[in-house]
């Protein structure tokens, strides 16, 4: 299939079919779905939830998954990529299977988060915004979650940790046997 | 037209609804300073990011002030422009910019050019308020052609518009967040492994040393000294009606014969014209032309000149790379003839035979350093220079330029003719070629020469002209945003044209990267345009296929067009990228 705009062959498609063939059938059912066409504002509206759908699917925004989108929504790689490394929710590296993420909001800032942050990067040997080299933790930071009476907060994946302490990590840590 | 009623400074004012407090202002005479913002008129766009916020004004009633370049006025506003306020804030929006900016004004590019150290100068600022961390990001020479310092970016993203906008190139877009924060491609990619076609109008663009061109002159200044070598050099078009004003003469002046004069000045062994090799390109290209319009297949046929245009169909039309031209630009063909049948001609062997180009255009650095053009590893083209590292050479040995008489070109590769000197305005290539299909196929030598229906700074032109008989449909295009209409609709099946010329820069060469900074000064560009047909009017010989010196090369050398020799020297082919 050749893209409409540019007539280029889609070799982000065929290379990302051969590497994932379920995921991207699925994110291209997604992108099928939405009412594209050839305004490229219009098409803009949709881009955050397209990217969000695809690092749902993808773990995380591989060069190809961006390419991808571009060609579909007609946007440029160049702007597609300026929205990625906006947002801090998205990634183009790829994560660990369990996200951990330290609010430092202000509430969670002033209970001393930055203690948690830190006992985090000793015990797994990471810095903020990395994965453990086994791809098991990808450690990160945010600001506030909205649950600033438990501050300080951590979250792994969908769960969420109240009044942390340093001494809680490893236990915390502990929780993800997989 | 509904027209508006404010005070600015206390004065009343009354302008149409929708304009900016900025332009209402000066509609007063009263200046308010900018950064990012410009009018584009060259490229037929007014930039106004709001970006900077360098032009804030005070308006009553109004809690924070307002960036007056992207404000409107409105009814019965009360505008402030130089309240202290103002005036402040302004002063502090600049010192932050300095806070993060290299303090290396003496030695950077810009100098004397940077719309940012003109603002501090303005401003009278005299010492750096705020201390603070630089960013570091890696400087970028990977194309050859466009230098990209990162940590000179205002942020004002007038780039973004020149590649977005207007060329639809699509490689640049603001990146990253907070400190990091700048103007890139995805991932901050080196400028080479984009599709970024090297066309410079973001280097015209840039208020400040963020996209500068890669100087070769060190390289040419030694090359020059070199008693082992024979260095020739050869001029495009558009050079000499442009040059003048990096010499502060009128814009439109034509200075020809001094810049000859200046070029043996530098010492150049001999003064080459590109116009010379524009000749010859209509002798292949119009052998092209003719005979697809006699087969009445592959057409339209596109020209292949300007190496930017290149760039942009390999990267985003390669569905369509049968139809340009395998005709080599002018430069390239100047170069493989001045490597072979000029060096056989001197004794001097083609590596020892330095080729020189002082080009408009900074595509053409790019272009020169392609390895299809470098047969047996030896470059035809060695070394680009722009119509500005020209001006410099020659202000850096002394020459008084202005003072300079006029001198010819050197021969046989001096020659040439009205038809190549008009490839530097859009429209210029289509024209010449007209000018020869039509003699060729009418058997006679036709006085009426002039298609105007093709001259001019319009993005898109079309014209139906009568050449041997035949009615002719053609386009001429320049802006690659303006290319890509034309193209997407021919791909769709849309327009049926027999040829189309197509330039990537807004108006041609003559607005090209490489020509001295306007500030996009649609003036200064109608008077480039001007001059280079008024070069072609005061020519004896104003057709490609009369040259006398192009009909020896064919006689002694090259056979005739089309021949295996000139397959073999004159003609390209495309890559999809």
């Amino acid at each position: 299939m050749s893209c409409d705009c540019c007539g280029k062959k889609e070799k982000a498609l065929e290379k990302l079919m051969k590497l994932e063939p379920k995921k991207t059938t699925e994110l291209v059912a997604f992108i099928d779905s939405l009412p594209l066409g050839n305004d490229i504002d219009a098409n803009r509206g949709c881009l955050i939830e397209t990217l969000h759908r695809a690092q749902t699917i993808f773990g995380y925004l591989p060069a190809e998954v961006q390419q991808l989108v571009s060609e579909r929504l007609k946007i440029t790689r160049s702007e597609i990529y300026g929205v990625i490394s906006f947002y801090s929710y998205f990634t183009d590296k790829p994560i660990g299977r369990h996200k951990i993420n330290v609010c430092c909001g202000t509430a969670c800032f002033v209970k001393g988060a930055t203690r948690i942050v830190d006992e985090f990067k000793s015990k797994l040997g990471i810095k903020e915004g990395e994965t453990t080299p086994d791809k098991k933790f990808f450690l990160g930071v945010l600001r506030c979650v909205g649950a600033c009476s438990l501050a300080p907060v951590v979250m792994v994946d969908d769960h969420v940790y109240g009044k942390v302490t340093p001494e809680m990590v490893s236990t915390i840590l502990a929780d993800y046997q997989d | 037209m509904t027209m508006v009623n404010l005070k600015i400074n206390d004065m009343p004012v009354s302008v149409p609804e929708g304009t900016t407090i900025l332009d209402a202002a000066r509609t007063l005479g009263i200046k308010i300073p900018t950064l990012c913002h410009i009018k584009m008129d060259c490229l037929g766009v007014e930039h106004k990011a709001g970006s900077c916020r360098i032009c804030v004004v005070e308006i009553a009633n109004r809690p924070n002030l307002a960036p007056s370049c992207c404000t409107p006025v409105a009814e019965g506003m009360v505008v402030k422009t130089n309240s202290l306020r103002a005036i402040s804030a302004r002063r502090t929006v600049l010192g932050l910019l300095l806070s993060n900016h290299p303090k290396d004004c003496l030695i950077c590019a810009m100098n004397q050019q940077c719309e940012l150290q003109s603002l501090a100068h303005e401003f009278d600022m005299h010492e750096i308020k705020y201390q603070g961390a630089q960013t570091e990001f890696p400087i970028d020479i990977s194309s050859g052609a466009i230098r990209r310092d990162l940590n000179k970016c205002v942020m004002c993203r007038r780039c973004e518009t020149a590649c977005n906008v207007v060329q639809t190139v699509g490689v640049l877009s603001g990146i990253n967040r907070g400190f990091e924060a700048t103007v890139g491609p995805e991932e901050l990619k080196p400028l080479l492994e984009t599709s970024c076609t090297f066309c410079g109008q973001c280097v015209l663009a840039c208020p400040v040393g963020a996209l500068t061109e890669i100087g070769y002159k060190d390289d040419v200044w030694r090359e020059i000294n070199d008693p082992t070598k024979h260095v020739v050099v050869q001029t495009a078009p558009s050079v000499r009606v442009a040059l003048g004003e990096e010499f502060d003469m009128p814009a439109g002046s034509i200075t020809t014969g001094k810049m000859v004069a200046a070029l043996r000045r530098l010492g150049f062994a001999k003064v080459f014209d590109t116009d010379f090799s524009a000749d010859l390109t209509i002798m292949e290209e119009g052998t092209e032309l003719i005979n697809r319009i006699k087969t009445g297949k592959n057409l339209p046929i596109l020209t292949s000149c300007c190496p930017g245009w290149v760039n942009f169909f390999e990267h985003q039309f390669p569905e369509l790379m049968h139809m340009p031209s395998t005709a080599k630009s002018p430069q390239q063909m100047f170069g493989s003839i001045a490597k072979s049948y000029y060096a056989e001609k001197v004794g001097v062997k083609p590596k020892d035979l330095i080729v020189v180009s002082i080009m408009p255009c900074l595509a053409k650095k790019y272009e020169a350093a392609r390895p299809e053009f470098a047969p047996d590893g030896v470059r035809d083209v060695d070394y680009v220079l722009s119509t500005r590292e020209l001006a410099a050479m020659i202000k850096e040995a002394g020459v008084m330029f202005s003072a300079l008489k006029d001198e010819e070109y050197d021969n046989p590769l001096g020659e040439s003719t009205g038809a190549g000197v008009i490839f530097g305005a859009s429209g210029g290539v289509l024209e010449a070629a007209l000018r020869t299909a039509n003699d060729i196929l009418s058997g006679k030598d036709i006085k009426d020469i002039d298609f105007v229906a093709i001259r001019g700074l319009e993005g898109i032109k079309e014209a139906t002209v009568q050449v041997g008989g035949m009615d002719l449909q053609v386009a001429v295009c320049s802006g690659l945003g303006n290319a890509r209409k034309l193209l997407t609709k021919i791909r769709n099946g849309e327009a049926k044209y027999h040829a189309i010329e197509i330039m990537a820069c807004p108006g041609g060469c003559i607005n090209g990267g490489g020509q001295p900074y306007t500030g996009s000064n649609l003036k200064t560009l109608e008077e480039r345009k001007n001059a280079i047909y008024q070069v072609d009017k005061n020519l004896p010989i104003r057709k490609s296929h009369q040259n006398p010196s192009i009909i020896k090369l064919y006689n002694d050398y090259l056979g005739e067009p089309g021949s295996q020799l000139a397959h073999k020297l004159l003609h390209t082919h495309y890559f999809a990228r």
